[in-house]
């Protein structure tokens, strides 16, 4: 048996009778990591003796019998969240030798529970990008077809789990930084809604935005996970007090009955690759073969989402990156003054990607501009809002692609920004109407995975769930 | 396309500093994402609420933990002196 082909549930078992220890499955996962990720580039930091003392101890807690889901079963953390004593880089040269002074929320959840934290996983810097090619530290390589990228900006917590690297990672969804890789790589990967998980000791991207996710083997290891890091922490003032409740309307194993489920009619009118298309349209009917019923919908404004998100976000990242200036943390360049210090400090240490968006959200932000481009984008955020909240009136949960394309070739899009951000069309609106999506894998093009997006309305991560494992069930 | 000038202005701004190929990739990537936000002037007009967020500022009280939290963001700084972080003067 390949212990790191095990899924949480699968580990927690073998755990439980006694079949393998903590320590079996991590060194398991160490040695994959040492013979693979040379190639793949999924890790930035893989920690070794800590991982090891960690699973030492969850194998004290597993002895004793008192033990939960997730003790001793072996992760990757996206380079973006800190974990205490730990480098914790964004995959920036800026941030290159920055260590956490704190463990995020998230982290301290998930080590309460007993964890075993392999490492950090590699990221495009800031997590500002949909391939992974713009982390400083190189890119991360697709495990399905190592000639492809992994999808970003979680890039490498998708490559560890499809990769059998890890048996589970956390990511951060700004845009579709969760969905989108998980998506290229053939896993699963869930956004929650905006404030369900805390983002606190998460290196701020576009605050009103970001949310932290899991990204899992199956759609049951992704509910294990969002149950263990959810709820209210009083360290993030946007937190929800959120509790999970399962979603029992769904009786039947199988059946989807009494399901209403929406397709957007706007996201398959054109720059869908029609191999996807199909793939996802087959994955609908299967769906109501299941007895769900399907109901075009209109979501008239996503038309504007990517324009409206390519605005907000650069906005918001302008503002929250301008901390990075020299004083206060990692990287600073000597300069006669103060003012060139910051400079200096930035114009060296942030990557192309990062320039480009401070440079967009400085300039949509700057007098004479801002009506046109800020103001008109919140004023387009609240219009996708109003959408979903009508689309929601008529349907229980909408199926949509994740990506319009399949997983793209290692430096394709790289000369071509704009091009690059429309691999997110479909996934920016869920972020921008603060609404919870999971990406699954229903299908292959050759040998590369398409995902299936299901969104549901906000706090209905449940409904999510609970759909996307019988559509999960049945595609198998 | 946006000029030389306007991109150094906004450089200023956001007190970035920009080698020249860098201007100029800027000025080519800027135009082309510009021009794709045109987009929005097709939006319809409407009457938007002005609280954009639904979340309402709340607030935590101030309490200071004796943990070695402070410590170690003090330490992360990359000038630093008697527990204390080091700028250059500003005011001569």
């Amino acid at each position: 048996m390949d212990l790191t082909e095990l899924t949480i549930r699968q580990a927690h078992e073998g755990l439980k009778q006694k079949k393998f220890t903590s320590v079996d499955l991590t060194k398991a996962y160490l040695e994959k990591i040492e013979k693979e990720d040379k190639e793949i580039n999924a890790y930035l930091l893989v920690d070794k003796e800590g991982a090891l003392e960690q699973a030492k101890k969850a194998d004290e807690k597993i002895k004793s019998g008192d033990f939960g889901l997730l003790c001793g079963i072996p992760c990757a953390i996206k380079d973006a969240i800190m974990v205490e004593g730990q480098k914790c880089t964004s995959a920036s040269k800026i941030l290159e030798n920055y260590i956490a002074p704190y463990d995020a929320t998230v982290i301290k959840k998930l080590k309460e529970q007993g964890v075993v934290i392999l490492g950090k996983t590699n990221l495009d810097e800031f997590a500002m990008g949909g391939s992974g090619e713009n982390s400083a530290f190189g890119a991360t390589k697709n495990p399905r077809d190592k000639t492809r990228v992994a999808g970003g900006s979680s890039s490498g917590s998708a490559a560890a789990v499809a990769g059998n690297m890890a048996c589970f990672s956390l990511g951060s969804d700004t845009g579709g930084s969760i969905r989108l890789p998980a998506s290229f790589c053939g896993i699963t990967g869930l956004k929650p809604t905006y404030g369900t998980v805390s983002r606190y000791g998460l290196i701020a991207f576009g605050s009103s935005l970001d949310q932290i996710g899991p990204i899992t083997k199956n759609v049951e290891d992704a509910k294990i996970v969002f149950e263990a890091i959810c709820g209210k922490d009083k360290m993030d003032a946007t937190s929800k007090d959120y509790k999970f409740e399962e979603f029992n309307n769904l009786t039947s194993v199988e059946s989807l009955k009494g399901i209403k489920i929406g397709v957007p009619k706007e996201y398959f009118t054109k720059g869908i690759d029609s191999n996807v298309e199909k793939i996802i349209k087959n994955s609908i009917e299967k769906a109501k073969e299941k007895g769900a019923k399907i109901i075009e919908i209109s979501l008239p404004s996503v038309e504007f989402a990517l324009a409206c998100y390519y605005i907000i976000a650069p906005c918001e990242a302008s503002a929250n990156l301008a901390r990075f200036d020299g004083i206060r943390y990692g990287l600073s360049k000597e300069a006669d003054n103060l003012l060139d210090v910051y400079k200096k400090t930035k114009g060296f240490g942030f990557g192309a990607e990062v320039k480009r968006r401070i440079m967009l959200g400085t300039y949509a932000l700057s007098s004479g501009y801002y009506d046109a481009y800020y103001k008109k984008a919140q004023e387009v955020r609240q219009l996708i809002k109003q959408d979903f909240e009508k689309a929601f009136k008529e349907v229980d949960i909408i199926f949509a692609p994740t990506s319009p394309i399949p997983p793209i070739k290692i430096g394709e899009k790289t000369n071509d920004p704009l091009s690059m951000y429309l691999m997110d069309i479909y996934t920016v609106s869920l972020n921008l109407a603060e609404l919870p999506g999971i990406s699954i894998p229903v299908g292959k093009i050759g040998n590369l995975p398409v995902g299936l997006q299901i969104i549901a309305n906000k706090y209905e991560e449940n409904k999510i769930l609970s759909v996307a494992l019988k559509m999960e069930n049945m595609l198998q | 396309m946006i000029s030389k000038q306007e991109v150094l202005h906004i450089a200023k701004l956001a007190r970035l500093q920009l080698t020249e190929k860098e201007i100029e990739n800027l000025q080519k990537d800027m135009s082309a994402i510009l021009d794709y936000f045109d987009l929005l002037k097709k939006v319809p007009k409407v009457e938007v609420k002005t609280n954009f967020l639904t979340t309402a500022n709340q607030r935590k009280d101030e309490v200071f933990k004796d943990n070695n939290v402070v410590e170690n963001l003090i330490e992360q700084a990359p000038s630093k002196k008697d527990g204390y972080i080091k700028v250059k003067s500003i005011l001569k």
